[in-house]
């Protein structure tokens, strides 16, 4: 009995969005007596970290800082629609909108900052720091605060913008199934290493190392978030988890975490990374839906170093020691194989 | 993790001030002190529990239900049955023309799956809540069940979903999703070797930290507002406002604070029935899933199971591919018709391959439905790919990163689906992962590229 190593590999694409439904999204913007920014939306934060992506999409389009940007969302009363927050969607479709709504709340700010300033709109930019100055000139300039005010008491101008996101809905052809499914696809490769023990079955997982194509990373340590919490559940996925051992017999099915197992933070590889950006042409600043794909190429990569490492095939998931083990003994010819 | 800058240089501008930085997420502070607020830390005075009285079998019809012993017990307010939800039968994606209506709030005269929902009551208590639905009464005469989706394909199985007719989801007239590009036939038989297997998975949970539930708390203006951990605020306040057959200016949804989404609260489960108990009842209600609910009634992720019959050539060519996919909706439809068509157009994966033949099945069985998991209609067609092509290098002695990039979509190729690809990138994350990993690829693909003429 021994405990033996293999590497396998899997390659990945990921759809952003679903764009049979047309997928739209809505984003209000509107500025504040002293140039706060306020974006409303219906949109859910998950935890993934929507909110902050939203302000820093709404602070690069206008060119304030992102504390200057609050979000206020998730009541149907005030926010315009959003489909919801699923498919790897919400930056890409939401930013979108956000991106349209800013550019026209930009656009009032930029004429108010103007008239103060006597020069033409065209001539002026938004430092990303909370002033508008002249373009190559840095000290003819005002501060977003002065020109919100006085938008507000001097020239009666609402500083805000309407945006949404849809899609062109695809319905697809019934014989051949042409269709348009998606905008955008982001794309991952993760090589995995295992260590399996031959005597029980169980799989270690040793390290999982990949690349992910995410468009444009808009928060970076946001994305490598995604891409832990990912890989730790495309962990879970392949190796511990079933609502139904025993499918399709409903029998035996968990009810609790005391039988319903998942791997804890001991149980975590070392994990490598790297990013890279293809920014897509349809998305806010060139960004993709990279939050599902992250659990998904390790799947298939440790489902194959399995196979690397001791020469057994487990084609159900998940792929557990008890399976693992019969594959062992029957390669043997200890076993009938599992299924 | 290192950000590599320098591929796809010539199509990027790096001058942005707010995008491409790490500031701190707005509610991480929040959810490590124990600070944040999720709706289940709301508390109103006079709030009710709702407690479900569900089906302990497979598949049955329902000869009686009576909830006279649990109406007389002190504490109990209201019981509901079938009879009070004044439009029963549903498909979220109704909004979206996806029909038909298959899905009962309460069950009326058959039980499709164990766990499904028949009787709501409504107590003073979780305690009496739970007394009170071990006291209705509801007498079954069980039939048949079918638990696999290809049995349940099978001339004379048991209907699982009278709306449907059919143990599938029709698809314009077609039993299953259909993807034709090219000639498979053809390209089995110029093809030096044909490889054919078969993939499967079983149903897997969200697992959210917290699980489904709201509360729904009337107003005096007679307005119902409702706090929720759904993951889509307006399928739930369009489809509730349908099932209530009340103007949809009534219902107010507030959420936005969600202890783990995952796809498990993008259904309509918990919001209509408790937004009916606090219309009819007057008082704030609350229905929480328990950790046994979460598990075994809410949707899982569909089990699927997957066929591939690939055509291949010696030097590492796939020239067809045939899929035959079935996706395991459960009793019901929810997300499930929109997920195979998801899974059907994934495939042949991402990979050009000039002849694609695909038969994605959305099946019914007696079964907790199904619906929406991260990874939707593609994480298990991923994992049956990707081991489909180590089998395919292994068979054939090439590198199994050298036979992807053989075989890898680049920009300009033609999809099955009929779109023409752009912004591909497979090429560049394997040359990367392979270097990050001393994977041992042959160095003529480091140079490729996805761009066009690659």
């Amino acid at each position: 009995m021994a405990r033996k190593r293999g590497r396998g590999l899997s390659a990945v694409n990921y759809p952003t969005g679903m764009n049979l439904g047309g997928d739209p999204s809505q984003a209000l913007v509107h500025a504040t007596t002293t140039g706060t920014f306020v974006v409303t939306l219906s949109s859910v934060d998950l935890g993934q970290g929507l909110k902050t992506v939203m302000t820093q999409i709404c602070a690069e389009t206008i060119g304030v800082p992102p504390d200057m940007v609050l979000i206020d969302t998730a009541d149907t009363d005030t926010g315009p629609h959003c489909m919801g927050t699923f498919a790897s969607r919400g930056t890409h479709r939401i930013g979108n909108a956000i991106v349209m709504a800013a550019n026209e709340a930009r656009a009032v700010l930029m004429e108010v900052a103007a008239d103060e300033l006597e020069v033409n709109a065209t001539d002026l930019e938004a430092d990303g720091k909370g002033a508008i100055h002249v373009k190559g000139a840095p000290t003819k300039s005002i501060s977003v605060i002065e020109t919100a005010l006085a938008a507000h008491f001097k020239h009666g101008k609402t500083i805000s913008g309407r945006g949404m996101f849809m899609a062109e809905r695809s319905f697809p052809e019934p014989e051949t199934g042409k269709m348009r499914p998606a905008t955008c696809y982001a794309h991952a490769c993760t090589i995995a290493e295992v260590e399996v023990d031959t005597e029980t079955g169980e799989v270690e997982v040793l390290s999982l190392k990949s690349a992910y194509e995410v468009g444009r990373a808009l928060n970076p340590k946001m994305v490598e978030q995604q891409i832990i919490g990912g890989a730790w559940m495309g962990i879970s996925h392949a190796l511990y988890e079933t609502t139904e051992p025993y499918y399709p017999d409903r029998a035996h099915g968990p009810v609790d975490f005391n039988e319903y197992l998942m791997p804890g933070p001991g149980d975590l590889p070392e994990f490598g990374g790297v990013i890279l950006e293809r920014p897509a042409s349809d998305g806010p600043y060139g960004a993709k839906g990279v939050g599902e794909m992250t659990a998904n190429s390790p799947i298939p990569a440790i489902a194959n170093a399995i196979f690397d490492a001791v020469g057994v095939r487990v084609d159900s998931l998940p792929i557990t020691p008890e399976k693992v083990l019969r594959g062992i003994l029957a390669n043997e010819g200890a076993l009938e194989p599992a299924e | 993790m290192e950000h590599i800058r320098k591929i796809f240089a010539d199509e990027r501008s790096d001058d942005h001030n707010a995008v491409g930085v790490s500031i701190e997420r707005s509610d991480g502070l929040g959810h490590v002190t124990g600070k944040t607020q999720f709706y289940a830390d709301r508390h109103y005075p006079g709030m009710l529990t709702l407690k479900m009285v569900r089906s302990p079998h497979h598949h049955a019809k329902i000869l009686n239900v009576d909830t006279s012993a649990a109406e007389k017990m002190p504490g109990v307010v209201r019981v509901l049955t079938h009879a009070d939800v004044p439009s029963n039968i549903y498909t979220i994606l109704r909004l979206i023309q996806v029909e038909p209506n298959d899905e009962p709030v309460l069950a009326v005269d058959k039980v499709r799956f164990k766990g499904e929902a028949v009787v709501a009551v409504l107590a003073e208590s979780e305690a009496i809540a739970r007394d009170a639905v071990d006291a209705v009464r509801i007498d079954y005469e069980e039939l048949p069940p079918v638990f696999d989706v290809e049995e349940a394909l099978k001339p004379g199985a048991p209907l699982v979903n009278e709306y449907h007719g059919n143990n599938y989801f029709t698809y314009e007239g077609h039993h299953c999703r259909r993807v034709r590009y090219g000639d498979v036939e053809k390209g089995f038989a110029a093809a030096d070797h044909v490889v054919e297997e078969r993939y499967s998975s079983a149903p897997i949970e969200h697992a959210p930290v917290e699980t489904t539930g709201c509360i729904v708390v009337p107003e005096a203006n007679g307005r119902l507002t409702c706090y929720s951990n759904t993951q889509a605020l307006f399928f739930t306040l369009d489809n509730a406002g349908l099932i209530l057959n009340t103007p949809f200016q009534r219902l107010r949804l507030i959420g936005g604070t969600v202890g783990g989404g995952f796809g498990g609260k993008v259904d309509v489960i918990t919001e209509p029935v408790a937004f009916l108990a606090a219309d009819l009842t007057k008082r704030p209600v609350k229905f929480s899933y328990s950790r046994e609910e979460e598990m075994q009634v809410s949707s899982p992720r569909a089990a699927e199971r997957i066929y591939i019959k690939d055509g291949v050539m010696n030097d590492g060519r796939i020239v067809a591919r045939q899929i035959r996919l079935y996706v395991d909706a459960g009793a019901y439809s929810r997300h499930s018709p929109y997920g195979t068509t998801k899974a059907a157009a994934h495939m042949p994966g991402p990979y050009t391959i000039p002849n694609v033949q695909v038969d994605a099945h959305c099946v019914y069985a007696n079964r907790t439905p199904s619906s929406a998991m991260r990874g939707f209609g593609v994480t298990i067609g991923d994992f049956a790919l990707e081991v489909q092509m180590d089998k395919i290098a292994r068979l054939i002695g090439m590198d199994p990163m050298a036979l992807r990039m053989l075989n890898a979509y680049r920009d300009g190729d033609a999809k099955a689906h009929g779109e023409t690809t752009k912004g591909a990138a497979l090429v560049e994350v394997m040359q990367e992962a392979a270097k990050l990993a001393d994977w041992p690829l042959d160095g003529k693909y480091l140079s490729e590229s996805s761009g066009k003429g690659g």
